[in-house]
């Protein structure tokens, strides 16, 4: 298992390597440029001292030799230096936003937290929602329960999240007032109240996200419910005369989740990208709004680096499917 | 055995039926027979004839829907099996009842233990501490001859070949020492040799732990070896049901007489398989107002196509669902 996991840590690193390359080049493909938001006043000597400072007039292999680098190695150091107070890097330059000035991981810094509130509890809440609907439904199978689940699982495959949530913000916010139509970042939680009133301007995005993912959840839990409740091992249990709760909860589940965990780390990164929408939609200032300021703004850096993280995300989490799969079921050996 | 003793196993006009989306299925119907203790029981009859069915049928194996339970009485120890609640019949199953099924590859839980699958109904039904599961279980793993048994207690199954793993399963049917261990088919999936090697098993285990045992087959070889009595199904029926040598000697029913054809050696080789009857076994969509053999019958009659016979006596402790007399050859 050790083996397996150092070798695809190492096979990832030229896969990372091409996919930043691609991102990096991709992205420089876009038109636009970072003055775009700069007011016409200012004098087009300005504005080319302005880029100059910003490095922006480099050619772009230049600038993705020096990505690699501050990616890799300087960032990296400042994480390093904080933890244990070391001065590694010192005086590096880091990645710098062209729209703020400030470095690309700063902002992250300050972002990360809203998306993981929201969006992590909105995932949360979808397994938790979605495990319970697809084991019921599965054990029982045409009943009116499963036929609802159905009817939930479709509509919250068909549905955007930007229209879903929409509706939500007009029925829940717009007339009965029950939540905020905007969630509000800089607010902080310091006593029960605010606690509250945290919880009830995430209860919207939460619901919109949450529901849609645990749509898909819940067909993946009840078909590997299905498929297993078939198996002969389940009339064995039986035939040991376990009771019902054991073979369905105990014998049944546990071969079941199987690939309905691996589907759930596989499908977190695409968190991130499903909070794009969602958090523009409700106002929420984490990775997914920073993202689409950037892309209007052309800035540059924070587009390659945000994609580029994206992309180890889904690397990482590919690689943790794999070694949960090989967890949970003893009879995958990876060596 | 004892005959005229209280049987452990009594079986009466059981029925069931499936209900299918092309209507009802009567894939067993009316069969009764008993189960002395310590006896062994074989039951042969093609693929289709309602083995399976029937001995799932006993304990409320088959799923609810499509199968249903219609009509019968199982006896065991005078208590209706069929007319007690789920929870009731889970305390029977695995203590009083084991299993073994045929296919070892599929029938052990792939992501647990050996050891905990043993130990799951000796800690369900015995009162056992874990502890005392374990020394229990080892003890199961040895008996039914599983070398360096307290070191495979934590195998997991797909460590363990077809022939190790059916002697899980066995040691599984028996852990809470049941009074009837139901064996279907459980040497089918298996080779030769193994095969060999399971019957030998079974038959020490008999010997020391005294229980009975009904023992599905297609192979006739199996039971003129193991059984005392066998029991002949077609159609879902009884067809003819006696002690082994009674019914070998002089078999009633055409279809037995069939079967015993298809057989090229009694004693010594292997029986083949019983798929050498000319015909079709029949599916059955309607409770069977004939002979459900009639059609591949060699001394059909007129009788045959409108009555279905009932099973008469023969002799004392044989006896035949056929309408035509067979000549004692
Ligand atoms: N789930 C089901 N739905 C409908 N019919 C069924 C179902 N299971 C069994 N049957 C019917 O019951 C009949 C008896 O099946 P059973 O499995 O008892 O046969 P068997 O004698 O055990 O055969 P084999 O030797 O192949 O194991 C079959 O002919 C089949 O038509
Ligand atoms: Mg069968």
């Amino acid at each position: 298992m050790l083996t397996f996991t150092l070798r695809r840590l190492l096979l990832a690193i030229p896969t990372l390597l091409a996919i930043s390359l691609v991102i990096f080049l991709l992205v420089d493909l876009a038109p636009g440029s970072p003055m775009s938001e700069i007011p016409l006043t200012v004098p087009p000597d300005v504005r080319q001292r302005m880029i100059e400072a910003m490095g922006a007039d480099q050619p772009v292999f230049v600038r993705y030799v020096l990505w690699l680098r501050q990616f890799f190695w300087v960032e990296p150091a400042q994480v390093i230096n904080h933890w244990f107070g070391t001065d590694f890097a010192a005086g590096e330059q880091r990645i710098l936003s062209w729209q703020s000035r400030s470095p690309v991981f700063t902002v992250i810094g300050q972002r990360l937290p809203q998306t993981l509130t929201v969006i992590g509890t909105a995932y949360l809440v979808g397994i938790l929602i979605a495990l319970p609907i697809g084991i019921y439904s599965a054990y029982r199978q045409y009943s009116v329960f499963d036929q609802l689940g159905t009817l939930f699982a479709m509509i919250g495959f068909s549905v955007p999240t930007f229209f879903s949530g929409t509706l939500f913000i007009i029925i829940f916010a717009v007339w009965l007032g029950w939540f905020p139509t905007k969630y509000d970042t800089m607010m902080e939680v310091t006593d029960w109240e605010s606690f509250l009133k945290q919880l009830r301007q995430m209860a919207l995005p939460v619901l919109t996200l949450g529901l849609a993912n645990a749509a898909t959840i819940s067909r993946y839990m009840r078909s590997s419910m299905l498929e297993n409740m078939v198996q002969d091992y389940v009339r064995t249990a039986r035939a040991k005369g376990m009771r019902e709760k054991t073979v369905v909860l105990k014998h049944v589940l546990r071969n079941s989740l199987i690939p309905v965990v691996t589907v759930i780390a596989l499908g977190i990164p695409s968190i991130f990208g499903g909070a794009i929408i969602t958090e523009n939609l409700f106002g929420v200032n984490g990775i997914g709004a920073a993202l689409i300021l950037a892309i209007h703004a052309s800035d540059l850096p924070m587009v390659q680096t945000l994609a580029f993280i994206f992309a180890v995300l889904i690397v990482v989490f590919n690689l943790i499917a794999d070694i949960l799969y090989g967890l949970l079921d003893p009879r995958i050996r990876y060596d | 055995m004892p005959d005229g003793a209280a049987p452990v196993l009594d079986v009466r006009g059981l029925k069931t039926v499936f209900r299918t989306r092309s209507g009802e299925v009567h894939a067993v119907n009316h069969v009764s027979f008993s189960l002395q203790k310590g006896e062994l029981l074989g039951v042969v009859g093609e693929s289709g004839s309602g083995k399976s069915v029937t001995m799932m049928s006993l304990v409320g194996l088959l799923p609810q829907p499509p199968a249903e339970v219609r009509g019968g009485q199982v006896l065991l120890d005078g208590r209706d099996l069929l007319k007690i609640s789920l929870p009731e019949l889970q305390d029977i199953r695995g203590a009083r009842v084991g299993f073994v099924f045929q296919d070892p590859m599929t029938s052990l839980n792939p992501v647990f233990k050996v050891g905990d699958q043993i130990m799951e109904p000796l800690l369900r039904h015995m009162g056992l501490t874990k502890a005392q599961a374990r020394t229990r279980a080892i003890e199961l793993l040895e008996l039914v001859g599983i070398p360096d048994a307290a070191a495979r207690m934590s195998s997991y199954p797909h460590q363990f070949s077809g022939g190790m793993r059916q002697r899980v399963m066995i040691a599984i049917a028996l852990a809470c020492d049941p009074d009837v261990l139901i064996a279907d088919e459980p040497t089918t999936a298996l080779d030769v040799t193994i095969q060999a090697q399971i019957l030998e098993l079974v038959k020490e285990l008999r010997q020391k732990l005294g229980m009975a045992i009904v023992w599905i087959t297609h192979d006739l070889g199996v039971i003129a070896g193991i059984a005392d009595r066998v029991m002949v199904m077609y159609g879902g029926q009884v067809v003819e049901q006696g002690r082994v040598a009674e019914v070998f000697k002089h078999p009633a029913h055409p279809y037995t007489r069939a079967l015993l054809k298809t057989v090229p050696a009694l004693h010594g080789a292997r029986a083949d398989r019983l798929m050498a009857i000319e015909g079709q076994p029949p599916i059955l969509m309607a409770e069977p107002s004939s002979c459900p053999f009639a059609a591949r019958c060699a001394h059909v009659h007129d009788r045959c196509r409108v009555e279905n016979p009932q099973r008469r006596d023969l002799n004392p402790g044989h006896d035949v669902a056929c309408h035509w007399e067979a000549p004692h050859a």
